[in-house]
């Protein structure tokens, strides 16, 4: 009885199939979409030019939307996880992709850049980054610290760390391996990022599709005792989502090294937690944890994305633009949020009402 | 009745509250004595621990509205942000013509619009404060280079004036090599800084509202159920952190007296630093401002010592920052699981208790005070 | 001592979309009178309770005090009508102190007057035999301790009307009398005092007039003199009753030779039990009974490993075996329904199947999830053999009823076919035909050859369930009760310290 508002309420929502919660990211896509075809049509305008190395490549605000959201799309999946086990936020996701990033850059520093340097390099930046996944995870699970407050320790440090690691300066790395991956890879039109994208989709995809890892994070984020009395542990399952982020980020880290064949300590993916985090929210994840879905947290990255390359397109200066983004995003909670969401519905029935009453009054006169 | 008395006056254990802020302020002594007898120098003259309050003054005023907003059960990282807007528009303001006296009601007014308008879209209209005030974060943080892409430096003389203007303290001070006493100094800013310090503490200990905000961090649920007004305590968290940071980017243009778009970048996550090593939980219900200054001041020390120990490479300040914070949480965490099962007493093996039904079944309170109101009964 | 009317509500209605929670209910409650409101789950009581402290608006109807109509929008509106409330769950903060606990949000000073309300709580608690400090942290006192202080709280606002929304759930029997004492203690004084719970006896031992709600609706208002148990029962059901007394007990195999399905020696926990020997076999219903509190509770859960076991050996099916968690325990067939079913049993947010196939997939393993097709056969399968009552099998088993959210549980645990099934409180907070419900269930179990220990606080059920009883008394076994010992007078006897 208690609960019968909240009751009706998730009633409501299981009838559009589970998938209602997609609807605000999609609306928040859209309505960038529509104001952009008043703004200016020609902002969808996919066309192919020749990069400066004589590939055919695809070019276009889409496109670069696309291109550029790609590390913030790979964090948020991972966010998404750690939200939904631990019921908080990771907010050292961009010092460890930085950190992530460094030790890239020193393996790949340390000889020639084959392939198969790479592939040493990028698995060494992703156990490292699991350490420190895992090091976030245990603070979590273990010591049941606030995520929030347990990732600021990282949050703090990280960004130093991964400067000693190189040891100062911004070391840089040139290849054309390297620009490959950040780029183009020659004979594809598609920038690679797009592509490490869908690849990371495509795993996560099968990762939820042959285990249960979908269920168990669920499960841990909405009742953690009842999961231990079910035989899943919640402490595992903190771990590993901390430990998949960690991936994530590792990711993220090596496109954004190879975007500029460099690494500054400072400024790589500044603040991208934010954003991240805000992708999850906007994907309709409840960040107190529990049911979740990745595709709307990927979704909320392209909309915020979006949202930045249109500021950009509109000559927004890039300095100015956090403004514009901070108005929107309150716009998109605003409309979101259930209060609103209420009396809207409750101002909705009572027109309906009032035009009911005036039409029945019409036929009886 | 005097028995009654007596029993009121028991020492009663202390809160979570009590015991998270005197472990900090414990460490915070010995930390700052040990850096006293290891390095002596600097650390030995009081005018250090005025410099850390200079130079930090901003940082105390904004984590008391932290504290508060955290003890509420919220977090507020717009603060940052406020005070870089803050600091650009009085910059501003007064390079323009304006006045001290409209630069500081300037000031107010921008932390107060920042905190009524999230305050209201949090408590009212129930949006995630993590995504409000980030996205505040973001608005101060934009319009700060609206304002003026460019740093502006003071201009005012009367406004130069105010922050040369420092409060000396010869018996505080020490004597020079040339053998003259230089007096300890503290700026403006911080007598401002100390003064909410207190005021907040008031606030949080003795009033009404500042009880509403332990009510509601604890549990919203309930203090709705005991009528406290859950709505109105949250806006008012939201208000006075918003408040707070209008002051501190005051305080901060009267310290560094130049506006700049990257001014107090990451101060946010610092004051949330800080009220967490001052005992604060961000689950909420749980901290008090006299810690929130001490987690300041052990920052600032850790600082200190870093650069004093000859650690000169760049990256060992906020390496050691993060190892402290690590070391803070997992000690608040041991500590209040070791609690939570109740402390030594009720570690010890049931075997071991005197038989009684009521004290094997419930915690150990069950036991004791039971006797209490026999006992007043035989008294009277 | 019964004197005028307080409160009147007259032609309350209030509907949530899709349903109609209360439909022209009348309620009167006189001053110095217990009244007891009593339903089945779902009939309207808690949503009347929260209609009349403001936490719900009411759709129509009028509710007067002392012959005055208030409107009542919040909880702290009720508190100024003279309208307390203490709910079944504690709704005080557990990081304030017991003395400001009793005062905030009731008083208008900016200030906190610290000394003056540690004094007043002092004598309160002290006045109403309360075993708590005023300056002490909340959090630190019991669960029943902390449930007498909101008592306290609301006497001491001179309220008119105190509501007391089961409040005995979660107190032993020492403390219900203790209650009950406070409850006759405010009669006198001239509160008028709402009662709900689902104890019947407790009705009777300390109501002077019942209403009775179903569907939503009013039943009617019944002096206690003139309404007994049985029709009290019937009343509330819609129907007359006779599902109870069918349900004749069956002994259950008596083979002593056969090897126990489950036999542990010495096994100990965390939880400060003592080191006890506990054996079941195939086909048999036992129960460990005893008070709240008694370790009937913690030694199942050691048993599951569901708190931390510090010795003893388990044998299972003659083997020795090793269950230190869930996990393990469910490896060897056994199932676990927790007493606590909103925090240790359902995943609320999760839909119905989901939570049907949680421990079967668990079982299964990390890496063979069961597909979208088998769980749905699953869930359809025991959502039609338990006669769960939800909307469809994606509904969130948190909207669910408390008896169709532990049907929920059941199945989970039945989907993974163990050999020994431990229910502990199954029939806690249901309707009484859902419990009859349960009960046969749980028999028919036994004789499809599962092995049940069920725990239940009603000595009643439990005789009618179990064959075999383990009486526990100060968290250790003083006894066993089997056959023809098995009646009301020689538990109760052996609970409280008889000859056992």
């Amino acid at each position: 009885m208690a609960e019968l508002m909240k009751k009706t309420k998730k009633a409501n929502k299981k009838n559009l199939g589970g998938y209602a919660q997609l609807l605000v990211p999609l609306l928040s896509i859209l309505l960038i979409v529509v104001f952009n075809l008043f703004r200016d049509p020609s902002f969808f305008s996919v066309t192919t030019t020749t990069n400066n190395l004589g590939n055919t490549v695809l070019a276009g605000n889409l496109i670069s939307i696309l291109n550029s959201a790609s590390e913030l799309a790979i964090i948020a999946m991972g966010m998404t996880l750690v939200t939904a086990a631990c019921g908080g936020q990771d907010i050292s996701v961009g010092a460890l992709a930085t950190i992530a990033g460094s030790v890239f850059v020193k393996i790949l520093r340390g000889g020639e850049i084959t392939i198969g340097s790479i592939v040493v390099g990028f698995l060494a930046c992703c156990a490292v980054a699991m350490l420190f996944g895992a090091f976030n995870g245990t603070l979590v699970s273990v010591f049941r610290i606030q995520p929030m407050i347990a990732t600021l320790v990282l949050f703090t440090c990280g960004r130093s760390i991964a400067y000693w690691i190189n040891g100062g300066a911004t070391p840089t790395i040139s290849s054309p391996l390297i620009t490959a991956l950040g780029s183009f890879i020659p004979g594809c039109p598609i920038p690679t990022p797009i592509i490490i994208v869908a690849v990371m989709a495509v795993l996560l995809a099968l990762l939820f599709r042959f285990t249960t890892l979908g269920l168990y994070t669920q499960t841990v984020g909405v009742n953690q005792r009842a999961a231990r009395l079910n035989g899943i542990s919640p402490l595992v399952m903190k771990l590993v989502s901390f430990m998949l982020l960690g991936v994530c980020c590792a990711v993220a880290g090596c496109i954004g090294v190879s975007r500029l064949s460099l690494i500054n300590h400072e400024t790589m993916l500044l603040e991208i937690e934010m954003d991240a985090i805000l992708a999850v929210a906007i994907g309709g994840n409840a960040l107190g944890g529990g049911k979740f879905k990745v595709s709307g947290s990927v979704l909320g990255a392209y909309a915020i994305q979006a949202l930045t390359t249109t500021l950009y397109a509109m000559k927004v200066p890039s300095t100015d633009v956090k403004a514009y983004k901070a108005v929107v995003i309150i716009l998109i909670v605003i409309i979101s949020s259930p209060v609103v969401k209420q009396a809207a519905s409750r101002l909705w029935a009572k027109t309906r009402r009032l035009t009911a009453a005036k039409a029945g009054k019409e036929v009886s006169a | 009745m005097k028995r009654n008395d007596k029993s009121l006056r028991r020492r009663e254990p202390m809160t979570d509250t009590m015991l998270l802020m005197t472990i900090t302020i414990a460490i915070f002594f010995a930390m700052y004595f040990a850096a006293m007898a290891i390095w002596g120098g600097g650390f030995l003259r009081w005018q250090r621990v005025f410099d850390m309050l200079n130079d930090n003054a901003a940082l105390i005023i904004i984590s008391c509205g932290l504290t508060v907003v955290m003890i509420g059960g919220g977090i507020d990282i717009s603060v940052g942000g406020v005070i870089a807007l803050v600091v650009m528009s009085c910059v501003v303001h007064l390079n323009a013509g304006g006045s001290i006296l409209s630069a500081a009601l300037l000031a107010i007014g921008i932390g107060l619009g920042f905190g009524l308008v999230q305050g209201f879209l949090i408590s009212y209209l129930e949006i995630q404060p993590f995504i409000i005030t980030l996205a505040g974060m973001f608005f101060a943080r934009g319009m700060t280079t609206i304002v003026s892409v460019k740093p502006q430096k003071v201009a005012h003389e009367g406004f130069k004036l105010l922050m040369k203007t420092k409060i000396e303290m010869p018996w505080l001070g020490y004597i020079a090599k040339k053998g003259n006493l230089v007096p300890a100094r503290m700026e403006i800013g911080v007598v401002v800084a100390l003064v909410i310090v207190v005021l907040v503490f008031f606030m949080l200990r003795k009033t009404k509202l500042g009880r509403s905000f332990y009510a509601v961090g604890g549990n919203s649920n309930s203090a709705l159920m005991l009528g406290v007004n859950v709505k109105r305590t949250r806006f008012f968290s939201y208000v006075l952190s918003g408040l707070l940071a209008g002051i501190a980017g005051f305080v901060f243009m009267m310290h560094t007296g130049a506006g700049n778009a990257s001014n107090a970048s990451g101060a946010e996550m610092n004051a949330i630093a800080s009220s967490i090593i001052g005992g604060t939980l961000l689950s909420g219900g749980v901290g008090n401002v006299l810690g929130t200054l001490f987690g300041v001041m052990t920052l600032a020390t850790i600082n200190a010592i870093v650069t004093t120990s000859g650690l000169r490479d760049p990256w060992w300040q906020e390496i050691t920052v993060g190892a402290l914070l690590c070391f803070f949480i997992v000690l608040q965490s041991v500590v209040l699981t070791l609690r939570g099962k109740g402390g030594i007493r009720q570690m010890i093996p049931a075997w071991m208790k005197l038989p009684g039904k009521a004290e094997a079944a419930k915690p150990v309170e069950m036991a004791e005070p039971a006797e209490g109101p026999a006992e007043e009964e035989a008294g009277e | 001592m019964q004197g005028d009317i307080v409160l009147t509500m007259r032609g309350i209605c209030k509907a949530f979309p899709g349903v109609r929670a209360l439909h022209n209910v009348d309620f009167t409650l006189r001053a110095g009178e217990v009244h007891a409101l009593m339903g089945e789950n779902g009939a309207g009581k808690s949503t009347l309770i929260k209609v009349l402290t403001g936490v719900y608006g009411k759709d129509a109807g009028v509710i007067s005090i002392g012959g005055r109509e208030v409107a009542i929008r919040s909880p702290q509106e009720a508190q100024k009508a003279g309208i307390s409330t203490v709910y079944q769950e504690i709704t005080l903060c557990p990081n304030l102190t017991v003395a400001e606990n009793m005062f905030i949000g009731r008083d208008n000073s900016i200030l906190v007057p610290w000394r003056k309300r540690a004094k007043r709580a002092g004598e309160i608690l002290s006045g109403l035999g309360i075993p708590a400090r005023p300056n002490q942290q909340l959090g630190s006192c019991s669960l029943a301790v902390q449930q007498m202080v909101a008592i306290a709280r609301a006497v001491d606002m001179d309220c008119k009307v105190l509501i007391l929304d089961e409040p005995t759930s979660s107190l032993d029997d020492k403390e219900v009398e203790m209650l009950f004492g406070l409850m006759r203690d405010l009669k006198a004084r001239g509160v008028g005092i709402i009662f709900v719970t689902h104890f019947l006896e407790q009705v009777y031992a300390v109501s002077d007039r019942i209403t009775v709600l179903r569907n939503g609706e009013l039943v009617g208002e019944y002096e206690v003199e003139h309404l007994p148990q049985v029709e009290l029962v019937a009343k509330m059901m819609g129907k007359e009753l006779q599902g109870l007394s069918e349900l004749q007990r069956d002994d259950g195999p008596e083979d002593e030779d056969s090897v126990p399905v489950y036999e542990a020696e010495q096994l100990a926990s965390s939880s400060g039990i003592a080191p006890f020997n506990f054996a079941i076999r195939k086909g048999e219903v036992n129960g460990f009974t005893g008070l709240l509190g008694s370790g009937r509770s913690e030694s199942v859960r050691a048993i599951f490993g569901a708190d931390r076991v510090s010795g003893g050996t388990v044998h299972m099916d003659g083997k020795t075996v090793r269950i230190r968690s869930p996990k393990q325990a469910m490896k060897h067939g056994i199932g676990y329904l927790p007493e606590d079913r909103k925090d240790d049993g359902i995943i609320a947010d999760l839909s119905v199947r989901e939570n049907i196939i949680l421990a079967m997939q668990v079982m299964r393993g990390f890496f063979r999830p069961i597909s979208r097709a088998e769980q749905e056969k699953f869930a359809d399968e025991y959502i039609r053999a338990l006669e769960i009552k939800t909307a469809s099998a994606e509904t969130p088993v948190g909207s669910l009823s408390g008896g169709n959210q532990q049907k929920v549980i059941l199945a989970r645990w039945l989907l993974t076919h163990p050999d020994y099934l431990i229910l502990d409180e199954p029939t806690r907070g249901i309707d009484v035909g859902t419990k009859t419900e349960i009960q046969r269930l749980v028999r028919k179990l036994a004789e499809e050859g599962m092995s049940v220990t069920f725990i239940s606080s009603e000595i009643e059920e439990m005789l009618r369930t179990c064959s075999r009883l383990i009486v526990m008394r100060d968290r250790r076994i003083v006894g066993q009760l089997r056959g023809s010992e098995l009646t009301q007078d020689n538990v109760m006897r052996t609970i409280a310290g008889g000859e056992g």
